[in-house]
């Protein structure tokens, strides 16, 4: 077969690749960095070079800390982000599913200009807040504590998840619903029996979304839990990273630890996270 | 009352908690947030009483030194990381996108590889490209700096993120943030631009190229339209999000000396949670948030109003 030589493709290709490896140059220096010895890293004559071997030894010292040296390991931080992250993630998705529904199937008055304004909330620069937020908590006695964030996770996802719930369901045949209710099911009833089994891709990509922002997020967590054995694992990373000894190798290691769950996720289900993406731009 | 009415009212019970919630969280919070500004708090403990705009006023003081110039610093750096950032994002996402639809092998791989930094935490970010960007010293270049002193190109050795020195009000210390905060977000304009671009029919395509237009001018007359109003969005929603942006720079400089890479978003936080200072914090978040509005209020109002007319 002969080959085409179409130096436009070339350039296509180059372009790409030359972008592709770009983007991979932070990959590379948190591989290489983390499966180097301390020794290693701190050579600073072989710094962008590969590991030596594959040293495993940053990885205990994320997870358990190095204790001589006062550095705290990951593994509580880590647990700590699953203990807020899932409940939190399926509380606003079912608080999420239900305004959609509502919004998208039973249109009243004043619905167009209530959806707006709710939405304008996940806009807003949180510290214009926080400081209310950090003083209502302390004062139901929540300030300090994983179930505060949890709250506040479920209530500013109230946005999104109405929204990507709501465009969900407007695509969703309103004749399904009219003939449910005309079996005389009620509005509650409609849903679980009509809606909640359709919903299952809705809730992918919302679950997806959520998992991932609140996994990641920072602002909250550092402003509102101080203590570091209930810290996610976000801001014990950059209590780690901005400390005055960096141990890169670990720091690189932790760094990795926090990333898998999320990057895992978007591997695996990139389809359902670019949607929730796409969702965000509010297309009314 | 009627089967329909009644169904209404629950489907508004429904609602009412969120409602109630966004009504506390978000509007009742941002007005005590304005109530702090115009107080005299400026210990751990609360302090209304009335100090009008003085903690307004003295974050435009033209006053000696970095630290009372502050948040004119963070407004000259916010003004130039918003528009080099956005002019990244969007011209290497749409080259990339436009890359991607013609059709290439291996496409999937490519737009993993430029969309997976969405999926990672801005700390995550932060870590990696601070010790990239990580400048050493004269004798020991680490990051980037050590990769130049091995290709033997240390005419090109600078600071990067803690270089003090500019043109102008503009800081050269912003230049790694920018790039690490476009690694991070160029996948999202892509995908936007490329969901756009999936979307246009081919036959229009065809159409023009039977009349025979050229594939530039296809593109030009007939693709860029078309992708406009996504650079439209894309330009809302990543130049808000620059407005506000906190973690990546917290967690990849701090404020830098001399505040080179101080953004509202960290002076906010700091004045507030480090140094008690919530009368003044409060200020700067409500003139981060009228900042946020101006951009986003528009978007919102257009975005609904289309939607009432369909």
């Amino acid at each position: 077969m002969r080959r085409r030589l179409d130096p436009w493709r070339i350039g296509i290709y180059a372009l790409l690749t030359l972008f592709a490896l770009l983007f991979l140059v932070p990959v590379y220096v948190l591989l290489s960095s983390s499966l180097k010895t301390f020794v290693e890293v701190e050579d600073l004559s072989r710094l962008w070079s590969l590991p030596s071997g594959l040293h495993l030894e940053s990885f205990r010292s994320a997870w358990f800390g190095i204790p001589s040296k006062g550095l705290r390991g990951l593994s509580q931080n880590l647990l700590n982000s699953v203990y807020l992250t899932v409940p939190a993630t399926i509380i606003s998705s079912v608080i999420g599913s239900l305004n959609g529904y509502v919004l998208a199937k039973w249109r009243f008055r004043g619905a167009n200009v209530i959806f707006p304004v709710m939405l304008f909330g996940m806009f807003i620069p949180y510290q214009s807040i926080l400081i209310p937020l950090t003083q209502t908590l302390a004062t139901i006695g929540l300030g300090g504590t994983i179930w505060g964030l949890i709250l506040v996770h479920v209530v500013y996802g109230i946005p999104i998840t109405t929204l990507i719930f709501r465009n969900y369901y407007a695509e969703i045949p309103t004749d399904l619903i009219e003939a449910a209710s005309i079996d005389g099911a009620g509005i509650m009833g409609t849903y679980l029996r009509v809606l909640f089994p359709l919903s299952l891709p809705g809730f992918v990509v919302v679950i997806i979304w959520q998992f991932t922002n609140i996994w990641n997020e920072f602002l909250f967590a550092v402003s509102i839990l101080q203590k570091p054995a209930l810290q996610p694992i976000t801001v014990a990373l950059r209590n780690l990273s901005g400390s005055q000894i960096q141990e890169w190798n670990m720091i690189m290691a932790g760094t990795l630890i926090a990333a898998i769950p999320t990057l895992l996720i978007y591997v695996l289900m990139g389809r359902y996270f670019i949607r929730g993406l796409l969702a965000g731009s509010v297309k009314g | 009352m009627s089967h329909v009415r009644r169904e209404r009212w629950i489907a508004f019970f429904i609602l009412l908690p969120s409602i109630l919630l966004i009504a506390l969280f978000v509007y009742g919070f941002i007005a005590w947030t304005g109530v702090v500004s115009l107080s005299q708090w400026d210990t751990v403990m609360p302090d209304y009483r009335w100090a009008g705009l003085e903690n307004f006023r003295r974050l435009f003081e033209q006053a000696q030194g970095v630290a009372a110039r502050r948040f004119a610093i963070d407004l000259w750096n916010t003004l130039f990381f918003t528009i080099l950032f956005l002019l990244l994002c969007v011209g290497v996402g749409l080259l990339l996108a436009i890359l991607l639809d013609q059709k290439v092998k291996g496409e999937g791989v490519f737009r993993t590889i430029y969309l997976f930094p969405m999926a990672l935490s801005f700390v995550v970010t932060g870590v990696v490209w601070q010790w990239i960007f990580a400048p050493g010293t004269a004798n020991y270049p680490r990051g980037v700096n050590a990769l130049l002193h091995g290709l033997g190109l240390d005419a090109l050795r600078w600071k990067w993120y803690t270089d003090t020195s500019g043109i102008g009000p503009f800081h050269k210390a912003l230049i790694p943030v920018i790039l690490a905060a476009a690694w991070q977000l160029i996948g999202y304009t892509m995908a936007m631009y490329l969901a756009g671009l999936r979307g246009i029919p081919e036959e229009l395509r065809e159409a023009a190229r039977v009349d025979g237009a050229s594939e530039v001018g296809i593109y030009r007359h007939i693709v860029m339209p078309i992708l406009q109003p996504i650079t439209l969005s894309a330009l809302i929603i990543l130049g808000h999000t620059s407005l506000k942006i906190f973690d990546l720079i917290y967690t990849m400089t701090g404020a830098g000396p001399a505040f080179a890479t101080d953004v509202p978003g960290i002076f906010m936080f700091e004045t507030t949670f480090q140094g008690n200072h919530y009368a003044q914090g409060a200020a700067i978040s409500i003139i981060m948030l009228v900042l946020v509005a101006l951009v986003i209020v528009p978007y919102l109002v257009s975005t609904f109003r289309r939607e009432v007319q369909l």
